[in-house]
């Protein structure tokens, strides 16, 4: 047997779960899985890995959307897989396809803003798209497979 | 078929159909329009996502 340095994978997982608090806050008062929320953004908007919380400037508006966007699915919880003895991957994809129904979209958006509404609205992910427009009808995106490699949100060591 | 249009539910035999797809290294999104006399009645698409978010490099320090 060997010992070897690395990042514990169930570590990587349970951030995911908000298992550990290195800092002083949030103090969760709940088990609960938090609600998710994804809201659509215009090409001239500007989100990005500097966006801390969900904003309503920029976003997408028109008939049948409301600000803030739609509730993210996540019957499913997060996966920590270990690939190795150095390396692991924790990830997690939404449930079902994330769908916008009845919209009227007639400014072009590309990125949706995956967002925690329970801790005051901040931000996990942003994911682009080619530019589109919606009239009269249903934006849905649809979520990758809950993979190792292909999960919506992976934390990895390598 | 009933399709849902700016001018309420029309029979898509009214209407002229066009349908596209994207599928490049990021997504692969069909869409799909409805044209009345025109004028866009219809539009809806489906996007999905190739790419996705991955956060790597995670280390931890050595004591050597």
């Amino acid at each position: 047997m060997a010992n070897t340095q690395s990042m514990c994978t169930s570590f990587m997982g349970e951030l995911m779960t908000a298992t550990h608090n290195f800092g002083t806050a949030p103090t969760r008062g709940t088990s609960a899985t938090d609600t998710f929320k994804a809201a659509l953004y215009l090409t001239s908007a500007t989100v990005n890995a500097s966006t801390t919380a969900y904003s309503a400037s920029n976003e997408v508006s028109g008939t049948g959307y409301s600000a803030g966007g739609v509730t993210v699915t996540a019957a499913t919880p997060p996966t920590a897989t270990n690939a190795s003895a150095t390396a692991g991957v924790a990830f997690f994809t939404p449930s079902a396809s994330i769908v916008y129904t009845t919209v009227t979209l007639a400014t072009a958006f590309d990125a949706v803003l995956i967002y925690n509404s329970t801790q005051s609205n901040k931000a996990v992910s942003v994911h682009t798209f080619g530019s589109q427009t919606i009239t009269a009808g249903t934006f849905t995106l649809t979520m990758p497979a809950d993979t190792t490699t292909t999960a919506l949100l992976r934390l990895a060591t390598t | 078929m009933l399709v849902t249009t700016t001018k309420g539910d029309m029979d898509d035999s009214l209407l002229e159909k066009l349908e596209g797809t994207v599928d490049n290294d990021n997504e692969l999104t069909t869409w799909v329009e409805y044209w009345l006399d025109g004028e866009l009645v219809h539009r809806s698409a489906h996007v999905t996502l190739k790419k996705t978010a991955v956060f790597g490099g995670g280390e931890t320090a050595s004591f050597a």
